[in-house]
């Protein structure tokens, strides 16, 4: 009935664990009786769960990225605490078993539940407001692909209390993380997480091109999309290419597991090789589907706190280009230790290396958008020097294993997970909390304490240098990744100092929550310099989602904007901004649905359901969804008009508080 | 912000349509394109297996080149058949197409039934998807292409009861079928890659 | 903007302050390959990553907005000449970078046996190679030296300057031999062989691991790789196969003995499996190496010149089959 689950699949003899589990009870239960205090269940879901609206679809996506951040930064915290124990016989707190569950859910749940998260979020917010578009090409295809990844991110949660998670990586290499090797159901719940996470991601990356391409505004050109979107736009075009090779690895080491099949097994005439080439085709070009909207973000903030456009847009586009190509021919580089031919891992380490050379353009762009202009150091800015530094440090150590004859001996060693962390920390995750504190005052109409955001910046930064360098220098002793415990001298102080590090990283994560608890009270008392009463909260905004009111409401423009170039709002503002002209329209826009979540529920029934062979369940939840998606195609009912009256208040309102925020200056 | 969005009226639905069926197209074409992506990394996978024969029975010993290519006659006259129910579609000929319609998924089924009854006979004389890893890329592209053949069907399925009801043959309708035509013989050229290169490519 | 200045110029200081750095102390000539690749792309790189994040400071800190006095161009974002500057920088030193890289690939391919001028500068220059066969287990090491008919569970013993040539595979999963001081790593794939060729030129008692992830065992998958003059390692291969010393196995190695040397510890979900002991061999079966690799190639492997041979004469799947070892322990 079942299928392989048992009472003894709960691990309460794993004190962790138990800790854990009723730490996350309370808060759950905390939550659920609160919102039913408040009688809050109906709004909930008519205005939030339901919803097809971007601008709640990225806030619900934001939400679910911090929530795993902080799942994934108590992995991080684990597996530096051990390793400062674990020294010369001393076995640590966390036996094999353990610590490699935990190794393995901090790589997943960082890249598929904490930045491809975020990344959405900032997709689903900033890119119809920017070209001037009241919602997505396919609203309720938004809805599904939010459910998918909130599934997939529950369903890896669920390991933790229901078996045991996948302890061969975030990549799950074979033949480790084959049947004959794993029997218990970790690697499967690994494999349908990322597999379910993966159709929400690839259903993204076809919604937003499709906006991208037809839903700018009437008259804007290619070369008249801001940077940021251009980043998406790349960003999905990899998204497309590289997820379905993603879907099909994973299927094929399901296959393998649960039917005996032979594509990556030692015996049967499978090959691993296969495998890597496979998960790295998608892999390597992963990391620039996460850093091009990263670099999208320093671009924007760069230009308006500059006071200045950006430097080279046309080259800065270009250069994306030439890394969304470049980024899908250098996956080999993740293998030159396969034994390959020289040619090939020539071929590939060069490619590589030219990889430096857009990127390098890239930070040169900012470097002279900063040039003769005016910068101010609000919060988003500091993230943005701070990741100049980091950042070049990171492509740095890159480019030295792009040399084969130098990845050979830092290949899976410590120095490779300082390097990855050095570009995807200072890289990604910093232009992601850049993003966020830039675009929230636009989302919720009230901006964060700048001061708290630059004390997280401050703990960040240094925390990451105390966390990262020493392990560059422990794997320059030789030492590999994912080891256990250790009995080198050598190593034990460099790996005391990370440990220091991952608690002032610690730090600047708990500066990030304080700001967004104050950001809430300042909210919740209207506390009256936090507010955003013009919509172009930074004073110096250039692109058009500044031009609408925040928050912003919910069919975005209330007309469509007239494009008149890069940085149309900019324009206006030194042109002095028109006023409104010609007869409102009602506006189309679709109607809420349940289906998302629905297809949601269903689709978590499915995966949990096939980690434990529980083939009625799957079969049920499968027809289920099949009568949700039927029902959903027979029903016409499904947009409306939003009345002229109701925009015309909304727009008067609007005109009231700018002219009243002018006669204050 | 709260707008309550389930409660107003209903959107009439005219100059709008236009504008959101190029939209649906275009979306449309960018999944068949991942889907592309999808069944090119199974070829891949196929090329790089195809040898792998692990002491079982290589392509040569197992294929009978006269059921596929029954199949194959099977699935090129299904897109003409669906070809001409889209034609009669735009003509708005509602009885037409829904025997097309019907023609095309007697088609379909038998394609289908005769991929499955291939498969049974492999796995009845031992050359199961476990027996090699050459079996295993051969029934995984293979099996993958009949799957997305069955889901068409359902597709199809759902279509005729859609234009039998209140729906017919409205600018909705047309998208739905469209895509649905786009599916079909996108199938059918991946069908004729899997005849050149699966079964040709492992008798010669 | 303080606290960069005063962290920055500590870095290199913090990274240099190691007592042995494996990998910037190597001991062979591939090892110093390594090295001096990294050292010139650290040096390279310097000259641009030093320059971009001084300016990212000074432009930071003179264009700060209170600074009225500074410059402001406010419409500026366009200018041909950096433009050429900023792309053409960057393609000049990855253009240089891929020269270096092209000729380091091909001269330190671990599939190239030691060259003659490797061997001149060792003082060695007519040095035979030293022929070795290593296995990857659950969570071992399994050395066979088949030149001298002996073999050995996690301890490399070699002679200094004598090429060391490696065959290498795995009976379990698929990890990486890899020993720091002496260079460049190579995986280990059930079913294959790969090859890796080093060269000691120091005595010493080196760190030898498994750099890919194996399962629980994996952070005891060391070995100690003790490199001695030729004279000494003579002493030692006689010694191995007189068999009387502390590490002597009862029996020989082959085919019937190997599945009980092969087989994993004990796994539990408590603590980590115990290490292998060290253990010396004082015969190995000559083609053990070849049927390891033929049992998970359906019995055959393909030889050096080619050929396919048939290894199917000898049973050696018992570690494979019903008792296949489970890494989880479930």
């Amino acid at each position: 009935m079942l299928g392989k689950l048992t009472l003894s699949a709960i691990p309460y003899d794993v004190p962790i664990l138990v800790g854990t589990f009723i730490g996350v009870a309370v808060i759950g239960i905390a939550v659920l009786a609160a919102v039913t205090y408040f009688k809050k269940w109906g709004y909930l879901w008519r205005e939030w769960l339901t919803t097809v609206d971007h601008k709640k679809l990225a806030v619900m996506y934001i939400i679910l990225g911090l929530v795993m951040l902080v799942r994934g930064f108590a992995d991080a915290v684990m597996m530096r605490t051990q390793l400062a124990l674990a020294y010369a016989g001393n076995p640590g707190y966390l036996p094999p078993h353990h610590y490699d569950q935990v190794f393995s859910a901090h790589g997943t749940i960082m890249i598929f539940f904490m930045a491809m998260v975020i990344m959405q979020a900032l997709f689903n917010f900033v890119v119809p407001l920017q070209i001037g578009a009241r919602d997505v090409a396919f609203p309720l295809i938004n809805s599904i692909s939010f459910y998918m990844t909130l599934v997939s991110a529950i369903l890896i949660n669920i390991s933790l209390f229901i078996g045991e998670f996948s302890n061969v990586g975030w990549l799950g290499y074979p033949p480790v993380s084959e049947l004959q090797f794993n029997p218990g159901v970790g690697v499967d719940y690994y494999i349908w997480s990322v597999q379910i996470s993966g159709i929400g991601t690839l259903l993204t990356g076809m919604n937003f091109l499709t906006t991208i391409v037809k839903l700018r505004a009437p008259g804007m050109k290619w070369m008249q999309i801001p940077v940021f979107t251009w980043t998406t736009f790349f960003s999905c075009i990899m998204i497309l290419t590289t997820f379905p090779v993603l879907t099909v690895s994973m299927a094929l080491l399901a296959l393998d597991r649960y039917l005996g099949m032979h594509f990556f097994t030692n015996d049967g005439g499978g090959s691993v090789m296969l495998y890597l080439n496979l998960i790295w085709s998608w892999g390597h070009p992963e990391v620039y589907i996460l850093i091009l909207p990263a670099f999208g973000v320093f671009s924007e903030i760069a230009a308006t706190f500059s006071g200045k456009p950006l430097f080279g847009y046309a080259s800065m586009v270009f250069a994306t280009g030439v890394i969304t190509i470049l980024g899908s021919i250098v996956w080999v580089h993740h293998f030159f230790t396969m034994g390959a031919g020289a040619d090939v891992n020539t071929f590939f380490g060069i490619m590589t290396m030219f990889i430096a050379v857009p990127t390098g353009v890239k930070i040169f762009n900012w470097l002279f958008t900063m040039y003769k202009g005016r910068v101010r150091f609000e919060g988003p800015m500091n993230w943005i020097v701070g990741f100049m530094i980091t950042f070049s440090i990171g492509g740095m150590t890159g480019v030295m294993m792009a040399m084969p004859a130098a990845d050979w001996v830092i290949h899976n060693s410590l120095f490779l997970v300082a390097h990855f962390h050095n570009v995807i920390i200072g890289g990604v995750f910093f232009g992601y909390v850049a993003g966020i504190s830039y675009w929230f005052p636009k989302a919720f109409g009230f901006k964060l304490r700048d001061v708290w955001g630059k004390w997280a910046f401050r703990f960040w930064f240094v925390g990451f240098y105390l966390s990262f360098i020493p392990l560059y220098a422990v794997g320059l002793e030789g030492m590999t990744r994912r080891m256990n415990h250790y009995d080198n001298p050598n190593w034990h102080p460099w790996l005391l100092v990370a440990c220091v590090g991952v608690f002032v990283l610690a730090a600047g994560v708990c500066c990030q929550v304080i700001q967004f608890v104050f950001g809430a009270i300042d909210a919740v008392t209207k506390k009256p310099d936090a507010l955003d009463l013009t919509g172009d909260n930074w004073g110096s905004g250039r692109t058009l989602e500044w031009s609408i009111p925040s928050p912003v409401p919910h069919y975005n423009f209330a007309r469509l904007p007239v494009i008149r170039g890069l940085d149309t709002f900019h324009i206006e503002k030194e042109l002095g901004r028109p006023a409104p002209v010609g007869e409102l329209e009602p506006i189309h826009m679709p109607k809420y649905s349940a289906v998302g979540p629905i297809l949601g529920v269903f689709a978590l029934v499915i995966g949990f359901a096939l980690v434990w062979h529980i083939w009625w369940a799957v079969i049920v939840a499968l027809l289920g969804a099949f009568v949700t998606v039927v029902h959903r195609s027979a029903n016409l009912d499904v947009d409306f008009y939003v009345p002229v009256e109701e925009i015309r208040a909304d727009e008067e309102a609007f005109a009231q508080r700018l002219a009243a925020a002018k006669a204050a200056e | 912000m709260s707008y309550d969005a389930n409660h107003a009226p209903s959107a009439h639905h005219d100059e709008h349509e236009q504008h959101g069926t190029e939209t649906t197209m275009f979306g449309f074409w960018v999944y068949l394109m991942t889907d592309c992506i999808i069944f090119g990394t199974l070829f891949a996978v196929f090329a790089t297996l195809c040898h792998q024969f692990a002491g079982g029975p290589t392509g040569k010993e197992l294929f009978d080149l006269k059921n596929v290519e029954i199949e194959t006659a099977i699935l090129l006259l299904s897109s003409i058949t669906y070809g001409f129910a889209l034609i009669n579609a735009h003509a708005k000929k509602k009885g037409a197409v829904l025997v097309w319609l019907l023609l095309t998924f007697i088609l379909g089924v038998s394609f289908v039934c005769l991929e499955i009854s291939e498969f049974s006979e492999l796995v009845a004389h031992g050359a199961g998807p476990d027996k090699s890893a050459f079996l295993s890329s051969f029934f995984a592209l293979v099996g993958t292409h009949g799957l997305h053949v069955t889901i068409g069907l359902i597709w199809m399925v759902v279509l005729f009861f859609q234009v039998l009801g209140r729906q017919g043959l409205g600018s909705r309708m047309m998208t739905k079928l469209t895509c649905l035509s786009l599916f079909w013989h996108f199938l059918d050229i991946v069908w004729i890659c899997v005849f050149s290169f699966v079964y040709l490519g492992s008798v010669v | 903007m303080k606290r960069l200045w005063r962290f920055l110029p500590a870095l290199p200081a913090l990274m240099l302050s190691g007592c042995t750095v494996d990998l910037l102390q190597p001991r062979g000539p591939i090892g110093e390959g390594n090295r001096d690749m990294m050292v010139l792309e650290f040096a390279v790189m310097m000259c641009v990553v030093v320059p971009v994040c001084i300016a990212t400071l000074v432009f930071a800190w003179k264009y700060r907005a209170s600074n009225t006095k500074a410059e402001y161009l406010r419409n500026w974002s366009h200018s041909n000449k950096i433009e050429v500057f900023i792309w053409g920088v960057p393609v000049a030193i990855i253009i240089f970078l891929s020269v270096v890289n092209y000729w380091s690939t091909h001269y330190y391919d671990p599939y190239k046996p030691i060259s003659q001028e490797m061997l001149d500068k060792a003082g060695a220059p007519n040095a035979k190679p030293l022929h070795v066969e290593v296995v990857s287990l659950d969570w071992k090491w399994l050395f066979i030296y088949p030149d001298l008919g002996i073999a050995t569970i996690n301890e490399l013993d070699v002679p200094t300057k004598t090429p060391l040539d490696f065959r290498i595979t795995s009976d379990s999963v698929m990890t990486s031999f890899f020993i720091p001081q002496l260079g460049s790593q190579i995986y280990s794939m059930a079913g294959m062989e790969t090859q890796l060729h080093l060269m000691a030129n120091v005595p010493g008692n080196y760190q030898g691991e498994a750099a890919q992830y194996t399962g629980p065992g994996f952070s005891d998958m060391r070995f100690r790789t003790i490199a001695m003059p030729d004279e000494q390692f003579q002493a030692w291969v006689q010694n191995v196969r007189a068999g009387d010393n502390a590490f002597a196995a009862k029996e020989g190695l082959n085919a019937q003995t190997y599945p009980q040397y092969a087989a994993p510890p004990a796994v539990s979900h408590e603590e980590a499996p115990k290490p292998a002991p060290v253990t010396y061999f004082s015969s190995v079966q000559s083609d053990l190496f070849e049927n390891i690799v033929a049992k998970y190639n359906n019995g055959k492997v393909r030889a050096e010149d080619g050929k396919v041979m048939d290894m199917n004469s000898m049973d050696m799947h018992s570690s494979t089959d019903a008792a296949a070892p489970s890494h989880t322990g479930m």
